[in-house]
């Protein structure tokens, strides 16, 4: 009896240690693309007790996901720096971060200050930036010469032949591109409303126009590719993507400016592996690792001299779309105050529901 | 066996049924109640009240929504039992005993892959550079090429081929258990076709066809996939509003009313469906 228990004791210790002795895990919620295979290759080579697994997502459903169990289930996530305010106040799902453990000095001041600026409550700082890219426009400049705001989009000479996503990106776009300030309005909500219900009303009117609302990357692409639509709202890195194929479809930032987002670095409240996610973090930043993720994603990386970094396809298509004026014209989202995206979420609900076109 | 070894054995083989209604089904509704009588008055702080139907009632997009969504869940029940009727007959009475397997199995066949895979197979038949329009265009019939893709047509054609086989199951059971001597005693006593099909395969097949048709109809209803990669810029489905309240607009409270609201609603239809046709549950679905 005695041996028996003794047997089942030593099985059971042997079963746990090997367990808890091959690894540390590191669960990263991210977006796709931002965790290629040879990086987390490498990663692994360099700390062999440390297994990542890969969750991908989108904004929304990172913080549903965290929202949901607290925090909880995630060691890393990646959300973009407007999604961190108000997602903290209203649901405290990420954890301050130690900033002495990340190499902060490597990160492109701008935009390290931008996400500081917006991701700091109570004096605590939640985000550091990872990776930036902008939504504009693209179009196959043999079809569609003249697009160059976003109300191009709208042009009747192109009906039928354009495409948008149908969320708040749109809404901020179509606000520039009255000569409004969609962020500025955010501190007065009555006001933003005012403005919202305008752009709802042209939106409308240019259903009439569009073919459809795009969903995802993928069927953007086959529309654009297939040159059954030539303009349309797009994120830059899908643009690149395509670049490569047909060179004639560019990326085009509006002239009001593209929306700049930062995707982040944020450990979930409950995370487990913090020291992992830390290890993590430097590791991608280290610049020929930052190589690797550019070529990945499409995005260019919040460190200094990032644009320079780029695979050497990726550095023409920034450069056949940006110049020195674009850049300076950027427009960073700013937070999403709490209440704001309701009022959004509604007037694209009003939008899609229209019967205009 | 023993009283209580017999009891003891019910007790077994009703437990996993048991356990699966009540932590997969009852507990997370019961869940979604609570969390629909949630109304948000500041961050992180929440009331008890019923703000969330409410808005729903105040919303005409929301119920809009709604019953265009039961509207053309309707439509495609009524499709499908249309064509899936002749297609049920054709197997359960007409077709011999192998024929029978061979085209059960053919039904069968478009669920071995998943919805999306499916979607995506219409996706490539009728966008505009797809096969049907580049077929089109390759005989000269138009210029251009056509879209059939992002319109409620092209919803309508992707639900009933997803939900056509829930309709002809139940048909082909029912039929088959009614014998050629009925069909035969119909025609024999002067009944023509249509008499025949009026008052003798259709009442038969009834409870085949209210069970097939409420299936289709939750189905459809309830529906996210479809509509949404086949639909165009101004097909709102009832899901869809759900999803964007729980993932976009952080909204879980209303997101869960409007839950309770589509399953309200369309378990509302089913009952008025079954109250017209004259039939109940018992002598229907749980016969088939």
């Amino acid at each position: 009896m005695k041996l028996r228990i003794l047997l089942v004791g030593l099985l059971s210790t042997t079963a746990f240690g090997a367990a808890s002795g091959s690894a540390e895990t590191l669960r990263l919620l991210t977006w796709g693309s931002y965790a290629p295979d040879e990086l987390i290759q490498k990663f692994e080579e360099r700390y062999p007790d440390i297994d990542v697994e890969v969750t991908y997502s989108n904004n929304e459903e990172m913080i549903a996901k965290l929202r949901a169990t607290g925090g909880a289930g995630f060691d890393l996530a990646q959300p973009s720096h407007d999604r961190i305010y108000a997602a903290q106040l209203e649901y405290g799902i990420y954890k301050p971060l130690d900033l002495s453990q990340i190499d902060t000095d490597v990160m492109s001041p701008v935009h390290l200050e931008a996400v500081k600026t917006n991701a700091t409550l109570d004096g605590k700082v939640y985000a550091v930036p990872h990776q930036w890219g902008t939504t504009g426009l693209m179009a196959d400049i043999t079809k569609a010469p003249d697009v160059k705001g976003w109300d191009d989009l709208c042009d009747p000479a192109y009906t039928g032949k354009t495409s948008m996503r149908l969320r708040r990106t749109i809404l901020l776009g179509t606000a520039f591109a009255m000569g409004e300030d969609p962020f500025a309005a955010y501190s007065d909500l009555d006001k933003y409303q005012d403005l919202l219900d305008r752009v709802a009303d042209k939106l409308i009117a240019c259903k009439q126009v569009i073919k459809a609302y795009w969903q995802g990357g993928d069927d953007l692409s086959a529309m654009m590719l297939s040159g059954e639509i030539v303009a349309s709202e797009t994120w830059d890195s899908t643009a690149y993507k395509l670049y490569d194929q047909n060179q004639n479809i560019v990326f085009i930032p509006p002239e009001t400016g593209a929306l700049t987002w930062i995707d982040t670095f944020a450990i979930p409240a409950k995370g487990e592996a913090d020291d992992a996610a830390y290890k993590w973090i430097n590791f991608v930043l280290e610049p020929e690792n930052v190589t690797i993720m550019s070529g990945s994603t499409g995005a260019i990386a919040a460190v200094k001299g990032g644009a320079d970094l780029l695979p050497e396809d990726k550095k023409a298509a920034v450069k056949a779309s940006f110049t020195e004026a674009d850049i300076e014209n950027l427009k960073f989202f700013a937070n999403i105050p709490p209440g704001v995206e309701d009022m959004e979420g509604k007037t694209l609900e009003k939008i899609k529901a229209a019967t205009g076109g | 066996m023993t009283r209580d070894a017999k009891r003891l054995s019910l007790i077994l083989l009703f437990a996993p049924f048991a356990l699966w209604i009540l932590l997969l089904i009852v507990l997370p509704h019961i869940g979604m109640v609570a969390l629909s009588l949630r109304e948000k008055v500041a961050p992180r702080i929440y009331e008890f009240g019923f703000g969330n139907y409410i808005d729903f009632l105040n919303e005409p997009i929301y119920w809009n929504t709604l019953l265009r969504t039961a509207s053309m869940s309707l439509l495609v029940t009524a499709l499908a039992l249309l064509i899936g009727f002749p297609i049920a007959y054709y197997i359960a009475k007409i077709a011999g005993r192998r024929a029978r397997g061979a085209l059960f199995l053919m039904c069968l066949i478009p669920l071995w892959v998943s919805d999306l895979i499916r979607a995506f197979g219409w996706i490539l038949l009728l966008r505009q550079t797809g096969v049907i329009s580049s077929l089109l265009v390759w005989s000269g019939m138009t210029d251009e090429g056509i879209e059939f893709l992002y319109n409620d047509a092209a919803v309508i054609v992707g639900l009933v081929y997803t939900v056509i086989l829930f309709m002809i199951v139940p048909l082909v059971s029912t039929l088959d258990g009614m014998g050629d001597d009925m069909i035969e005693a119909g025609y024999n006593l002067g009944g023509g076709h249509l008499t025949v099909l009026r008052r003798i395969i259709i009442p038969y097949a009834m409870p085949g066809i209210v069970a097939g048709c409420i299936v289709t109809f939750m189905l459809t209803a309830g529906s996210y996939l479809t509509p949404i990669l086949l639909g165009g810029k101004n097909s709102s489905w009832f899901t869809e509003q759900i999803y964007n309240q729980f993932i976009t607009r952080f909204n879980w409270e209303s997101g869960a009313a409007f839950g309770f609201l589509l399953l309200a609603f369309t378990s509302i239809t089913v009952w008025l469906g079954l109250r017209l046709s004259g039939q109940s549950l018992a002598n229907t679905v749980a016969r088939t």
